[in-house]
């Protein structure tokens, strides 16, 4: 069953008399219950596509150009402020990256899971506050340190914090933006197992936006990789690590060093992303690309290798031509 | 533990080893005033002292004599060394005399205390017009930045910033007391009188509240912690009023204190424009007659008052970031409730 289904997703930023093409027309979809991985670099429009998601493009300098966005089939897109503002917390919530500065400084943890609690749900307060202690207590704090504030945590049970406060009203879909590169390591694979646990106890779906593949590979069923706004490469776990099929996915995998082969450099993908004010005609990784031809500078096809697994790129389609 | 695992009683536990905290450091900031205000006292005895003229001649006149002009020194002891009359000063001081005023012979703090009641009622009242004025519009401009209220009030705060306060009132007497006829120009006899001076400086204070208030609210509008609170469902509403406004206090609290000190020594021009018999314009007068007592006297309140606000002001900060809060308990106590905290963890 689909729970959410984004289709051709295009967000744009005005700067000045720039526009950022930070999303162009992606198509992706959740079902219900499942843990699809949303990886690329830096500014690859990850958040951005996350943030349409929730409704919370800042807008401006954003906005949401065209596409839909279904939630079991009604368009979060038309919804009016109200309507979304009775979703976002309750039905999608959302994990941010920085828990440093996700949560208010002058408010207690406490009441700030409060908050969600009695905006979503019709309790009295001291059930709320109940509430708010079981969360906490779910995420590994002592409910009794409800009522101190931020600063008296540390990075990582401030993100358990933010973690509560996604998982509060039980929502179906849980966005995590980069919701342990804040973290050091140790930590990560903590709240890491955590976020996994809480997921497979309450049957929520989740985006996990990451950059690292370790991460996807401990964590998700499905993958699909963004590269300047698109998504390139999408399929399951397996699809993708064992076969991976577009150049830029092939590329990610070669730069993670292998401890068995000595090397003095990693291996990298040579040049930058583009300008994603400037975009290049035809396909966007064209130009760092190493088996580019003539014929990328058109827009790539998106090619379906299986059921599950598909890829825009030329030289897919000429394979399967091929074979 | 000692206290419960319930997290009520735990926070009340919490809050009242915190509050002991605070009330040491309050303790401590009351006796860091002495040293203040002995520094005040010795600066404008000092700057009496080296002023040119002779009180004597204020006193009794253009035309007195030498032998009365000496019988006036000897009278107020104004003929003895530097350091001696600065101990006799202080002497008194501490017995809470401020010596008598040349002018009218009555004792400094009978003086201070018939007119400072205007002054203070004109800084608060100011003020808290400033604050209400100056908090909404610094809010609304900063929730709409670049709209047209943001441009207007900022062209307004601007030129509110450079009128002269003076200039101001007079404007304000021309239109409301000679043109309308609604409202009394000068004296203090009723409500009424007081409006168009709480008006003249409430504006004024307005337009830095406003600057302070807008700039602090754009810094806040973009943290994290806003997007936290509209992911949660909350309403545009109550993520500006809770979540931002709450976070932008500090600055402008901290201008809110300015301001009153500001007003307390500083509403002279006003006070005369709209004859009030207040502190500043007393100081001022006083000045003018070389009343040297009364302007030891009036400045030492004022600079009491001040001090007393900046205080309240440090303790106001307390109630609105739990960050301050801690630092201001013990060190080391914060270093162990961390440490606690990790191993909970």
């Amino acid at each position: 069953m689909e729970l959410l289904e984004i289709k051709n997703l295009v967000v744009q930023y005005s700067v000045g008399r720039d526009v950022v093409q930070a999303v162009n027309g992606i198509s992706l979809t959740v079902k219900e219950g499942a843990t699809i991985g949303l990886v690329g670099e830096t500014g690859a429009g990850k958040t951005t596509t996350a943030l349409s998601v929730m409704g919370l493009v800042p807008n401006p300098p954003g906005k949401v150009k065209s596409g839909e966005i279904l939630l079991d089939g009604e368009d979060l897109l038309k919804k009016s402020n109200k309507e979304m503002r009775k979703i976002r917390g309750k039905d999608i919530a959302m994990i941010f990256q920085d828990p440093m500065t996700s949560l208010n400084p002058v408010m207690t943890v406490g009441e700030q899971i409060m908050e969600v609690i009695q905006l979503h749900e019709k309790i009295s307060r001291q059930d709320a506050q109940k509430k708010a202690c079981e969360m906490l207590e779910l995420v590994g704090i002592p409910g009794q340190r409800y009522g101190e504030y931020p600063h008296q945590f540390s990075g990582g049970m401030k993100q358990r914090v933010i973690i509560a406060i996604a998982l509060a009203c039980n929502p179906r879909l849980l966005i995590a933006d980069e919701p342990t590169t804040a973290l050091d390591v140790t930590i990560q694979a903590q709240v890491l197992d955590m976020m996994r646990r809480l997921k497979e106890t309450y049957k929520t779906a989740m985006i996990l936006i990451t950059h690292d593949l370790g991460v996807v590979a401990e964590v998700c069923d499905q993958v699909a990789i963004m590269y300047a706004g698109e998504i390139v490469e999408k399929g399951t776990l397996e699809d993708i690590y064992e076969s991976p099929r577009h150049p830029y996915t092939i590329g990610l995998f070669q730069s993670i060093p292998d401890l068995d082969v000595e090397s003095e450099r990693l291996n990298i993908i040579p040049g930058m992303m583009p300008d994603p004010a400037a975009l290049p005609e035809g396909c966007n990784f064209c130009e760092r690309c190493q088996h580019a031809t003539e014929q990328c500078k058109k827009q790539p096809p998106v090619v379906r290798l299986s059921d599950t697994h598909e890829v825009q790129c030329f030289l897919a389609q000429d394979e399967k031509g091929g074979e | 533990m000692l206290h419960g695992g319930n997290p009520v009683q735990h926070k009340l536990y919490m809050e009242i080893e915190e509050g002991k905290q605070v009330l040491r450091y309050i303790a401590k900031r009351i006796l860091m005033m002495l040293p203040i205000l002995f520094g005040i006292t010795v600066i404008v005895f000092t700057l009496m002292y080296i002023t040119p003229g002779d009180p004597a001649y204020a006193i009794l006149g253009e035309n007195a004599t030498p032998e009365q002009v000496m019988e006036i020194h000897k009278e107020y002891g104004l003929d003895d060394p530097y350091l001696i009359r600065l101990g006799r000063y202080f002497a008194g001081v501490l017995q809470g005399d401020f010596g008598t005023s040349y002018k009218t012979g009555r004792p400094v703090f009978t003086e201070i205390m018939d007119r400072y009641p205007n002054t203070l009622k004109l800084a608060l009242l100011s003020t808290l017009l400033g604050v209400v004025i100056g908090v909404a519009a610094g809010i609304i401009a900063a929730v709409k930045q670049y709209s047209i209220f943001d441009r207007v009030g900022t062209i307004i705060s601007l030129f509110g910033v450079s009128a002269p306060s003076f200039w101001v009132a007079m404007v304000l007497v021309l239109l409301f007391s000679v043109k309308l006829k609604i409202l009394p120009a000068t004296g203090t006899y009723g409500p009424q009188y007081w409006i168009l001076p709480v008006f003249t400086l409430g504006l004024q204070a307005s337009t830095s509240i406003m600057r302070m208030t807008r700039s602090s609210m754009l810094e806040v509008i973009r943290q994290d912690y806003i997007r936290t609170s509209r992911a949660k469902g909350q309403s545009e509403w109550k993520t500006i009023m809770h979540h931002a406004f709450k976070n932008a206090q500090v600055p402008i609290v901290t201008i809110i204190g300015i301001r009153i000190c500001g007003f307390l020594a500083g509403a002279v021009l006003v006070e005369t424009v709209f004859a009030i018999p207040g502190l500043g314009k007393y100081i001022i007068d006083s000045v003018n007659f070389k009343d040297y007592p009364v302007v030891q006297g009036g400045v030492l309140w004022i600079g009491l008052n001040c001090i007393v606000i900046n205080l309240l002001v440090d303790i106001v900060y307390c109630f609105i970031d739990p960050r301050i809060k801690s630092m201001y308990s013990n060190k080391k106590k914060a270093a162990a409730v961390g440490t606690g905290g990790a191993s909970n963890g």
